[in-house]
Order: C-alpha cells, then sequence, then structure tokens
C-alpha cells in the first residue's frame, strides 16, 4: 500500500511535468519579444492585428452556426431513438462514431469532389456555398461529441414518462419538444456546445482545404512566417478551450441528476 | 414496451384518424429521424463512397486497379509507413502512460483533488491540438526552447547535438503523446472507476496475490476498452495533420501531409491517384477499427 | 464448553477521530452461526472487514483456531467471504468464479474440476458452469459467490448482507439455503444483516450491535424474549412502551396512567415514585378479558387494520397507544374505532426496561 502510493506520487508527478513544462515554456517564450525584458508585447500585436481580428470572429460566427446545425440534426434524432425507434440505436450511434474514423481531411476532399462549382450541387460555386460547407463539414466533426452528449442528458431525464405525461396534459409536438424535452437537456446540449466551439475554433484542415478566412488557417500562417507571436497565440487557444472545458464543468453541476428508470 | 403502444395510440389519435393509424404508421415515424439519415448520407457517407469509388476509376471513368498499384511508389509508401510508425508510436506510449495516470489517480490513493484537477486537466489538453500544440512544442523543444536551452545551460546537454530534432518523427511523436496521454485518461478512468472494490477483496479473502488478481480479473476486464481506446487514438494520430504541418511544414512525408499537397496542387499529376491515398486511409483506420470488433465478439463472451 | 473457534477480544477500531467499533468481544464456537444485527451505521461491517483482514483493529486481538491472526493480511488468513453486490468476476464463467480459489492455492485441475462439480451441486445449479455472471439472476449470482466462498474449504464464512439486494422471496428461500449449507458444512459463520426476521429466523445466536458496541449476544429466544437492554427491545420485534410510576415497591404496584397494575417480583429495586418504562410485544396482548391473564387495563380503540388473517389494533391507553394483533374470525366483526375496549396480558410476560 506505502509503496503502491509512492509510485501514484511518481506517475503523477511525471504527468505534470510532461504536460506543465511546454505551458510554461509557451508562456515564457511568448513574453520574449522584447529584448532584454519580459513583457506582453507579443499579445499587444496579436490582439492588434485586423487579421486576427477578422479570421477569429469568422471562425466564432462558423462555430455558432456549426452549434445550430448539430443541434437541430442531432436533438430530434436522439429523441426520436429513444422515444420510438430504439431499433435503429445501433446504426445511428455507428455513423455518429463514423468521423472518428473517417479522417477529416478526407471527408473534405470528398467534398471538394462531390460538391464542386460543376457538380449539381455547386455548394463551392459561391461563397455562402462554401461557407455552409464548412459549417456542415463541422457538423460531422461535431456529431460524435454533440450525439453523445445530448443522448446522455436524454437518458437522465426519462424522455418517455416526459412525454407521455405532456401528451396526457394535451401538448402537442411542438410544445412538447421546445416547452419539455429542450429545457431538461439544455445543460446536454450546451455542454455539447462548447465541446464542438473547443473544436472548431482553431480547426486547420478543412478551412484551410475550403479555403475558407478562417482563425485556424491564420494561426498556420503566423506560425510560418513570426517568431514570438505563435507562442502568444498557443496560450490564446489553450486559455479557450480551458474556458469551454470549464464552462462544461460548470454546466455539469446543474445537470439533472436523478433518473426515474435507468435505461 | 407496453407504453410505447401506449403513446402510439396517443399519437395517431391526434394526427390522423383510427382507420389511417396503420398507414400513416411508418413514414411519420421515419420522418423525425429523416434529417440525420440525409445529413449523414450526404455528408458523410456518400463523399467517402464517392472516393473509394474513385480510387478504382481512371480518368476515363472505367473500373482500374493501377491508382490502387501506383500506392506502391516509393515515396507514397514511405508517407503511409512513417505516418503508422508516428501513429503507432504516439498512440502506444499515450494509452500506457494515460493508463499508468488513470491508475495512480484512481487507485493510488492520492488526494481526491489530484483526481479531479486531473479529470479536468485532461479534457482540456485533449482537445489542445492542431496548429497552437505545435507552437507549444516549438517554444519548448525548438532550437530555441525553453527545455531545449535549459538543458543546455543547466546540464550541458545538447539535444540537437545529439541527434534529436522536433521536426523528425520523435518530435512528432512526443507532440502528438500530448493530446494521446489526455484522450486515454478521460476514456479508460470510467473503466477503472467500474472494476469493484469488492473484486479485489473477494480475490484477497480466496487467497490470491495483488499479482494474481490483476492477472486474471483487472487486465482481461479493462483489455477491451483499453485497446478500443488504443484504436481510438491511432485513428486519432493517423488522421491529424494541423499539428505536424505547422510543426513541420511539408519537411516531415505523413501521408495526411501527402494528401493536402495533392488536394492543394495535384503534385502527383494524378487525380485519381489522390482518391487511392484517401482509399488507404480509409482502409488502414477501418481494419484497425474491424480488428477491434472482431476481438471483442470473439474474445470477450463476458461482455453483454 | 469448548474452546471458541474464533474469539474477538476488546477489538477498538477508529478512523481518525472517530471510533466506530469499541470494546467489541465475542467469542463464536466451531461450526456456530452468529448473526451481527443493527441499524445502519453501527460498525457490523467494520467488524466484519477486521476479520477478514481489511481494516487493521486500532486496539485487540482477533483469534482463529488458537492463532492470533490481527496482523495477518486478508490472502493469508483462510477466510471465506460473500458480498452484499455478489462481486463475481465478470470476466469468468461460473465455473472458473468458482474455482478461482483452487487455482490461486495451486490445486491440480482435476482435483479442482471435482471440487466444482460439488459445489454447483451443492448449491444446485449444476448446469450453469459455463454460463458468464450476467446471464444470471441475482439469486443465483450471490449463491455462486457463495459458493465460491466456500469451495477452498476456508476456516471461517463471513458474509456481509448477502441477501439484501434481493427481492423478498428469493431472501426467505436462499437465506435457508445458505443455513442449510452451513449446517452441513459444519462451517463457522458470520452473517451480518439489518433485518432482524432474518437473524431471528437462521441464527444460532445473534449480537445486536449499537453505536459500535455489542449491546446483547444470545440466542434468538433470549433477545426476542429477554433483551437485556432498551435499545435491544426496541431494535428487535414490535413492542409497546407505556409509562408508569412506581406505587409500591414492596408488591410491585405500578401505576399506569391512572390504572394499575402489579408486576411482583419484576421491578429489582425500584423504589415508590420511580418512573419505569413497561414493554409489551404486541402478542403478549389480548383484546378483553382472559382467563389465565392477570393484568388488564383499559382505554379506547384508536385504529384498525385489516391486514388479511390478522387485524391489528391500537388502543389508546391516556396519552401511549398499544399495538395488538388478533386473528380475523369472520363470525365476530372487528372492533370499531371509538369503542372502549380493554386489553390483558400476564405481568410475566411484561418487560421493564430501565
Ligand atoms: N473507511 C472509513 N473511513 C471513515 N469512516 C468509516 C470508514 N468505514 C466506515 N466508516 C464509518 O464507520 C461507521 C460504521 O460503518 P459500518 O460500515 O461498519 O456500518 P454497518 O453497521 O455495516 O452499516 P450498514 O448496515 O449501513 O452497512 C459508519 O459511521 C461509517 O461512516
Ligand atoms: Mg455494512
Amino acid at each position: 500500500m506505502k509503496s503502491g502510493r509512492f509510485w501514484a506520487w511518481v506517475v503523477f508527478a511525471l504527468g505534470a511535468a510532461y504536460f506543465f513544462i511546454p505551458l510554461i515554456a509557451t508562456v515564457e517564450f511568448s513574453m520574449r519579444m522584447r529584448r532584454g525584458a519580459y513583457s506582453f508585447d507579443a499579445y499587444k500585436v496579436v490582439f492588434g492585428d485586423p487579421r486576427f481580428q477578422a479570421t477569429f470572429g469568422y471562425s466564432v460566427l462558423t462555430a455558432v452556426f456549426t452549434i445550430i446545425l448539430g443541434v437541430l440534426i442531432v436533438v430530434p434524432t436522439a429523441y426520436w431513438i429513444r422515444l420510438r425507434m430504439p431499433q435503429l440505436r445501433p446504426v445511428v450511434e455507428f455513423i455518429t462514431l463514423l468521423p472518428l474514423v473517417i479522417p477529416a481531411i478526407v471527408i473534405v476532399f470528398g467534398y471538394i469532389r462531390m460538391y464542386g462549382s460543376n457538380s449539381p450541387l455547386p455548394f463551392l460555386g459561391s461563397e455562402t456555398g462554401a461557407n455552409a460547407l464548412l459549417v456542415i463539414g463541422y457538423a460531422t466533426l461535431a456529431l460524435p461529441y454533440m450525439y453523445r452528449a445530448v443522448d446522455t442528458g436524454l437518458r437522465t431525464i426519462d424522455v418517455r414518462t416526459l412525454t407521455e405525461a405532456a401528451q396526457i396534459l394535451g401538448a402537442g409536438w411542438g410544445t412538447i419538444i421546445t416547452r419539455v424535452i429542450l429545457p431538461n437537456v439544455l445543460i446536454a446540449v450546451l455542454s455539447g456546445a462548447f465541446l464542438t466551439f473547443a473544436i472548431v475554433i482553431g480547426e486547420f484542415t478543412m478551412a484551410s482545404l475550403l479555403n475558407r478566412p478562417a482563425f485556424g488557417p491564420y494561426l498556420q500562417n503566423v506560425g510560418a512566417n513570426r517568431a514570438y507571436e505563435p507562442a502568444a497565440l498557443a496560450i490564446i487557444a489553450f486559455a479557450i478551450t480551458w474556458g469551454c472545458m470549464s464552462l462544461i464543468q460548470i454546466l455539469s453541476r446543474f445537470a439533472p441528476r436523478s433518473a426515474n428508470r435507468p435505461n | 414496451m407496453t407504453d410505447i403502444s401506449l403513446s402510439d395510440h396517443a399519437v395517431a389519435g391526434k394526427t390522423a384518424p383510427p382507420a389511417d393509424a396503420r398507414s400513416m404508421r411508418l413514414p411519420t415515424q421515419w420522418l423525425g429521424v429523416a434529417p440525420f439519415f440525409i445529413f449523414a448520407i450526404m455528408f458523410l457517407i456518400l463523399p467517402t463512397l464517392y472516393l473509394m469509388l474513385g480510387a478504382f476509376r481512371n480518368d476515363a471513368g472505367e473500373f482500374t486497379f493501377e491508382n490502387i498499384a501506383a500506392l506502391a511508389q516509393p515515396s507514397i509508401v514511405a508517407a503511409y509507413w512513417i505516418s503508422i510508425k508516428v501513429s503507432l508510436a504516439s498512440s502506444l506510449i499515450g494509452a500506457f502512460a494515460g493508463l499508468a495516470i488513470a491508475i495512480a489517480i484512481v487507485r493510488g490513493g492520492l488526494p481526491e483533488w489530484i483526481r479531479s484537477a486531473t479529470l479536468t486537466f485532461s479534457g482540456v489538453a485533449s482537445n489542445f491540438a492542431g496548429v497552437p500544440l505545435a507552437f507549444a512544442f516549438l517554444a519548448t523543444l525548438g532550437r530555441l526552447g525553453l527545455a531545449t536551452v535549459l538543458l543546455n545551460v543547466l546540464v550541458g546537454f545538447n539535444i540537437y547535438a545529439h541527434g534529436f530534432n522536433i521536426l523528425s518523427f520523435w518530435g512528432l511523436t512526443l507532440t502528438y503523446v500530448y493530446f494521446q496521454i489526455p484522450l486515454m485518461v478521460v476514456i479508460i478512468v470510467p473503466a477503472i472507476d467500474g472494476l469493484k472494490k469488492e473484486w479485489g477483496e473477494a480475490a484477497a479473502t480466496l487467497g490470491a496475490t495483488q499479482a494474481q488478481f490483476w492477472r486474471m480479473v483487472v487486465i482481461p476486464v479493462i483489455w477491451p476498452s483499453f485497446l478500443g481506446t488504443v484504436i481510438l487514438l491511432f485513428a486519432n494520430a493517423f488522421g491529424a495533420i494541423a499539428t505536424a504541418y505547422a510543426l513541420t511544414g511539408s519537411s516531415l512525408n505523413i501521408v495526411p501531409i501527402l494528401l493536402y499537397a495533392q488536394i492543394r496542387g495535384d503534385v502527383l499529376h494524378n487525380a485519381h491517384l489522390g482518391y487511392a491515398i484517401a482509399f488507404g486511409m480509409i482502409v488502414i483506420t477501418g481494419l484497425a477499427n474491424v480488428f477491434y470488433i472482431w476481438f471483442r465478439t470473439r474474445s470477450e463472451r463476458w461482455l453483454k | 464448553m469448548t474452546e471458541p473457534f474464533l474469539s474477538i477480544q476488546h477489538v477498538r477500531k477508529s478512523f481518525g477521530p472517530i471510533t466506530v467499533v469499541q470494546d467489541f468481544n465475542l467469542d463464536v464456537e466451531p461450526g456456530e452461526f452468529v448473526s451481527f444485527l443493527g441499524p445502519s451505521g453501527c460498525g457490523k461491517t467494520t467488524v466484519l472487514r477486521m476479520v477478514a483482514g481489511f481494516e487493521e483493529p486500532s486496539a485487540g486481538k482477533i483469534v482463529v483456531a488458537g492463532k492470533d491472526i490481527t496482523r495477518l493480511k486478508p490472502n493469508q488468513r483462510n477466510v471465506g467471504m460473500v458480498f452484499q453486490a455478489y462481486a463475481l468476476f465478470p470476466n469468468l464463467t461460473v465455473a472458473q468464479n468458482i474455482g478461482f480459489g483452487l487455482k490461486v492455492a495451486g490445486m491440480p485441475k482435476a482435483d479442482a474440476d471435482r471440487r466444482i462439480a460439488e459445489m454447483l451441486d451443492i448449491i444446485k445449479l449444476p448446469q450453469m458452469g459455463d454460463r458468464y455472471p450476467y446471464q444470471l439472476s441475482g439469486g443465483q449470482q450471490q449463491r455462486i459467490a457463495l459458493a465460491r466462498a466456500i469451495a477452498p474449504k476456508p476456516k471461517l464464512l463471513l458474509l456481509d448482507e448477502p441477501l439484501s439486494a434481493l427481492d423478498a422471496k428469493v431472501r426467505v428461500s436462499l437465506r435457508e439455503e445458505i443455513r442449510s449449507i452451513q449446517k452441513k458444512l459444519g462451517i463457522t459463520t458470520i452473517f451480518v444483516t439489518h433485518d432482524q426476521e432474518e437473524a431471528l429466523s437462521i441464527s444460532d445466536r445473534i449480537a445486536v450491535m449499537y453505536g459500535g458496541k455489542a449491546e446483547q449476544v444470545g440466542t434468538p429466544f433470549e433477545i426476542y424474549n429477554r433483551p437485556a437492554t432498551k435499545f435491544v427491545a426496541n431494535f428487535v420485534g414490535t413492542l409497546n412502551v407505556l409509562e408508569g410510576t412506581v406505587t409500591d415497591a414492596a408488591s410491585g404496584k405500578v401505576r399506569v396512567n391512572s390504572q394499575e397494575v402489579s408486576l411482583k417480583g419484576k421491578l429489582n429495586g425500584s423504589k415508590s415514585g420511580d418512573t419505569l418504562s413497561l414493554a409489551l410485544r404486541p402478542e403478549a396482548i389480548s383484546l378483553g378479558r382472559h382467563p389465565g391473564r392477570d393484568s388488564s387495563l383499559s382505554g379506547e380503540i384508536a385504529e384498525v387494520h385489516f391486514l388479511g388473517s390478522v387485524i391489528r389494533v391500537r388502543v389508546g391507553i391516556g396519552g401511549a397507544t398499544v399495538s395488538l394483533d388478533t386473528f380475523n374470525s369472520p363470525a365476530t366483526p372487528p372492533p370499531a374505532v371509538g369503542e372502549k375496549a380493554e386489553i390483558s396480558f400476564s405481568s410475566g410476560d411484561m418487560l421493564v426496561l430501565h
């Protein structure tokens, strides 16, 4: 027991070193811009860069649309599978896991060839179409996470009983979804949303191959041409990821815990 | 089961007269999941199939194995090989290190706050990938990185003089491990939590040593989740491009970077060869998953 | 008296500043079946885990067959244990689970297989050897767990609420099965439960625990009929408690709600003017006067509950209420609420709680 705890501490310390040294090094590096003294100059340059503002804004907007699209696709499906068509569950779960198996670069390659400007569905023929395709691509990337979050949320609230109770009280389907189900899975949906945000905000592959002015390609571009700004950007990106995950954790404290029936 | 039919009646009563309920039922049922399936088919399955079929066609649209055969050229084989090596190394290192950390925080008798702090941090770090991760490692282990400089100044050890390079196989592997370990921790901790304390106690009263208990119970029980996670980590690294691209530009010739260059500029001067490369990537990640499914159904009859 | 097989001597256990078991003493005869009975949190599991070796006593010692095992590791004690949540190894078949202890002890395969088959017969699941735990019902799983625990022929069998995860019917049949297997094998057993009916029905002796102490150790008959403390009397069985004042200590007269009863020879040492708690089991009380019952009290029917073959009547006597059971006989209608009623009992059945 005693030696077990000793080894646990050793493993933990080694892990902590591996994970904290790069963070410390990056912070240190990002503050080296001014010769001979630590400063936040790199951050000032980054925040002052109009391309930073433009691409970051673009990616935030894309993330918001991705979340909306993801919710619209996932929530009704997960709900319907729980309520009426449990036999489809394995199929749907399999599909939602596909994006973890098929690399993003392959998916976007398929888009480029299938939805090019000469195709029957020329998404890439217009700016709006390309933007839409990026949102769609991101929604597929986020699908595994969004689906799992929402499905877990639905499991804890016992959808079927809630729905029946609402029907007995005379509620129609619109009312049931918007007034009964959504508020109850809101926490789960928001968790999925923040995770989606964290994945999407700095995404490089899809944005770059679809030629979108997004944050990911901007990061890459800065990395190729500047010395200290990349480190500052890495810290900013880490902070954004951290923020998203913290929000998810805070939200999980408000999640309904009681399940009336385990299923 | 009874409550399903109950709600069926309730819905049928609202949406249609009873006589039509039967015939109405199938389409309305499917309407609920239609958007999902349309989306999945149009933007996930068809694009993938399109590439897979394209890998077996030539420019004239005829069936051929030429594209697949063309994958055998040395530069492409080398790209696959280094991708597989990086993915395998990073997923195995990530898996074992992650497992060790998970066991340490769940079973090691460490204070409770360490467990929750580690889990929170793992959630963040497992999503901290892509371009910024490359920047962080450049700042650490690049030629001017803090760790490089400190090692040189304090210990007099110049890692670059001893063959290390961040723009290399080991550099990339070490970088990937940064999101592989926490991903393993996040996924495997619930599995280790699922090991009941009573199992260990039952084994002890039956006379088993700690080592026997691990060999006969613990390892067999967590092995499926462990293997499944390793495969997920493998696929995760195999498809990743942003980190490698930002870290090494195109100096490290891994498959996704090759494919990226091909998509941008047809560097291989054969559009269908790009399809074949994509096909190869799907085959490799797909095979890994098939192996996992085969393994689970075959050797783990005790899993429900 | 034979030498005790298991002897728990002055055992104390503290977790940090909190003492959860204090000065616990118990001697168990070879082959005896002893139950630990007590409310949640009273330390039953803790004592059991100290016997198994999972907790180290803060003080005192534990002796098995003349040997001090207090500092021995769990895997060197040769003790079988059954847990509330079965704790079967999910990756092993039923046969492999039962054979686990045999395998780690290095028993040859042929012998082990014979022993496993024997065990499967004893627990009446002879065909189940190849199944996995998830394919079994809770009752079956718990029987496998029992077989697994006794397969290596342990010196002691410890069961920690083995039946509380099962439904009522299975609980009753399985407890009888456990008892009969235990008798057949003659294995010394400690059985933890918080279900008094369980403890009363299958134990040789019961240790009633409260606040980390053994309040009373005795046969079920003694525990039920001669509870040593107020806690035991209250915890085991239903009890009607009436407050009384001693009016004449010499002749044993006690006044209960302005009526007088005679408790000759039961007052040991109380003086006139003392107040006492007097307790009666429902089955010791009858409605109306009966020959052979020397005492009676009058009151008013407060509640009548029809329970099928039995009717439970609650009679208000002054401020207190007394429960009693009468058999349902179709010929006589049950008493009505609000009627005046008289209850009678033998003063010998009255328990005086100090
Ligand atoms: N490891 C521990 N650390 C601190 N306190 C503990 C520990 N284990 C038990 N306790 C405390 O010791 C007391 C007795 O616990 P124990 O499990 O022995 O009760 P029990 O009689 O078995 O109750 P139950 O019927 O609920 O199982 C409880 O108050 C419990 O909170
Ligand atoms: Mg207990």
